[in-house]
């Protein structure tokens, strides 16, 4: 919505609604009629098949453009759900383009609401200004009834409702005149927000185009989430297998030397007793790793808040905590939100030349709200690391979101959110 | 010395019975949940408590809880906490009362049974065990402090031993120096760090921990 208000708003809002009128009419008849033609032409010798692409794209090009206009005039922003098309080169590439074109539900829905936006739109986008232009014609009748009618002995003329054939009936019509011009820009931003919802509800992709992303979404974050998980617990197995499972087989070995060496040979058997004794700290200390990394013991104990304050004690740079949680959530959710802040810091720590993180973490609007800034050098490549995507991997399957802000010099900031709702623990 | 034991774990409950009996203590209760242990601790009034982080019913941190609601309605009850897994913020919140006769220790360490048994000691006669776990994690994050800086390896090393709560005549044993040079060391530690002096060696550890925690001598 603009930001200027009153008459100059008013005005400004009709001027731009006379703009719309004269720009959706030109693109109704121009734009609407060429793909019409060109379709037309299709069995003609196939004309049609060269042509409609060309109407096509123009007309998204034009449709486009009106979404822009519709979020910064309007202020009702209008997604658009285009069917990929193909790239290929050449002939066929350009046949395969139409039959994508035309199988693509945008395409149609777009000729309607150029032409609907043609007509009853570019009306209805025209009537402030038309307002003010009738009133202002209004005003001028006092002068001007005397030659419309020829003294009043020709015909009466009709100003909106009143019979204009002497000077008070003209300045009646004066009166009304000016209250139309009063009420034209009044009335041009409310009509400005009607004709937004028209182009809103004609362009906006149709629902099935919605659902059928929220469908290939939700394929690829299952996909990725059944494929993290299963590498995951190949970890688990490969760390199990070399560490604590050799461990305790080197440990039964040396107790089977032990029981053998006991008696003949005691200085030996307390050597191997200690390196017993050593190995089965080394297989706890892996194990203790591991679960770290599995489901980090505070967590299950505590829940998030206290989770992510004990791993900020664990970095080695100052981080300055500030955790306001009213209650426990899910355990996938706590998981999935303490690993990311957990590899948003460890990156933090690696690579930013941070002395100093702040992490801020809170539950608001149905969501936990997660922000990670560091003093560092900024510069961050989202794209370019594993660190990030795997976070996003992580949140994606809660339909968790992940923004980076890292401009060259610093700082850099990431935020998380990730809707949820509490749990009573 | 009258302990009470809670750990949920059969085989690790029985150990650690076998293993204090052995070495002289006598064992009041060997509980198996959290209610219990706040039952026996409230009744049986021992002199040492030794207990397990994660308990029954809730399996989170209950034995933690436990031990902190008894030292609260009984100051400085001597009670050695023991996990699998050691936290900075744990050790801060059983620190958090400035009173000694705490101790935090990883599980592990019960396999070298003089040293845990001296642990137990420790923090029974009102001193402290912590974790070399927990004093490293400390040190690592004070490492960059000025003050810290200032100090020598040799210093740094009598502060991590002194830290986890040992006396200057075991830290003394364990660098092999005679005692008098690790109160010389200790001296320095403090002028250094600027924490006021104080005799009782119990009160020495415990301001090092306090400035390990916190970051300041005020």
């Amino acid at each position: 919505m603009d930001g200027s208000t009153g008459v100059r708003g008013g005005m400004l809002a009709a001027a731009r609604g006379f703009w719309l009128g004269l720009v959706a009419m030109t693109a109704g008849i121009v734009l609407g009629s060429l793909l019409l033609i060109s379709l037309a032409l299709v069995p003609a010798a196939g004309i049609g098949l060269l042509t409609t692409p060309y109407a096509v794209l123009a007309l998204r090009a034009y449709a486009n453009k009106r979404r822009e206009l519709n979020a910064a005039w309007a202020g009702i922003p209008v997604g658009s759900a285009y069917h990929r098309l193909p790239t290929e080169p050449g002939l066929s590439g350009h046949f395969k383009r139409f039959l994508t074109l035309v199988r693509d539900p945008s395409t149609w829905r777009d000729l309607l609401w150029v032409h609907a936006d043609g007509t009853a739109g570019a009306v209805l986008a025209v009537i402030p200004l038309g307002m003010i232009a009738q009133g202002i014609f209004g005003v001028l009748l006092p002068w001007l009834w005397d030659p419309l009618t020829s003294g009043g002995t020709g015909d009466t003329h009709w100003y909106l409702f009143v019979p204009v054939d002497s000077f008070p009936t003209a300045v009646i019509a004066a009166g009304l005149g000016v209250l139309l011009i009063a009420a034209g820009p009044l009335l041009a931003r409310p009509l400005m927000g009607v004709h937004g919802r028209l182009t809103h509800t004609l362009l906006k992709p149709p629902p099935k185009d919605a659902l059928t992303r929220r469908v290939s979404e939700l394929y690829e974050t299952r996909h990725d989430a059944v494929g993290s998980s299963a590498a995951e617990l190949r970890r688990i197995e490969r760390d199990l297998h070399d560490g604590a499972q050799a461990r305790l087989v080197a440990m039964g070995m040396s107790l089977g030397t032990i029981e053998a060496l006991i008696e003949s040979d005691p200085a030996t058997a307390k050597k191997l007793i200690s390196q017993a004794r050593e190995n089965s700290a080394e297989a706890l200390t892996e194990l203790r790793d591991l679960v770290r990394g599995i489901h980090p013991p505070v967590l299950a104990e505590r829940g998030l808040g206290d989770a992510v304050r004990a791993l900020a004690l664990r970095m080695p740079l100052t981080v300055e905590t500030d955790v306001r949680l009213p209650d426990r959530f899910e355990e996938p959710v706590e998981s999935a939100a303490y690993f990311a802040v957990s590899e948003v810091l460890t990156n933090a720590a690696k690579h930013s030349g941070a002395d100093r993180v702040w992490l801020d973490v809170h539950y608001e609007r149905d969501a936990l709200r997660i922000a990670i800034t560091d003093s560092g050098r900024g510069g961050a490549d989202p794209a370019g690391g594993t660190g990030i995507t795997g976070v996003e991997r992580r949140l994606g399957p809660f339909d968790g979101v992940l923004a980076v802000s890292s401009p060259p010099g610093g700082p850099t900031m990431v935020t998380m959110e990730i809707p949820c709702r509490p749990v009573r623990p | 010395m009258r302990v009470v034991l809670a750990e949920d774990l059969f085989l690790l409950r029985d150990g650690l019975v076998r293993m204090l009996e052995a070495f002289g203590f006598e064992i009041a209760a060997a509980v198996e949940s959290g209610p219990e242990l706040t039952e026996a601790l409230a009744e049986l009034r021992p002199d040492v408590a030794v207990v397990d982080v994660r308990l029954p019913p809730t399996f989170s941190d209950e034995g933690l809880q436990c031990a902190l609601q008894a030292r609260r309605e009984r100051p400085g009850l001597p009670v050695l906490v023991l996990s699998q897994h050691v936290e900075q913020l744990y050790a801060s919140e059983l620190l958090a009362d400035g009173n000694g006769g705490v101790g935090y220790l990883l599980k592990d360490r019960v396999f070298d049974a003089e040293q845990f048994i001296d642990g137990v000691r420790r923090v029974a006669a009102g001193g402290t065990a912590m974790d070399p776990q927990v004093i490293q994690q400390l040190l690592t994050r004070r490492e960059r402090d000025r003050p810290m800086a200032a100090l020598t390896p040799r210093e740094k090393e009598v502060m991590e031993l002194m830290a986890q709560g040992r006396s200057n005549a075991a830290i003394a044993e364990r660098l092999v120096v005679t005692e008098r040079a690790i109160a010389k060391h200790t001296a320095n530690i403090f002028q250094k760090l600027q924490l006021p002096p104080a005799e009782d060696s119990n009160r020495r550890v415990l301001a090092v921990l306090a400035y390990l925690d916190h970051g300041s001598s005020s």
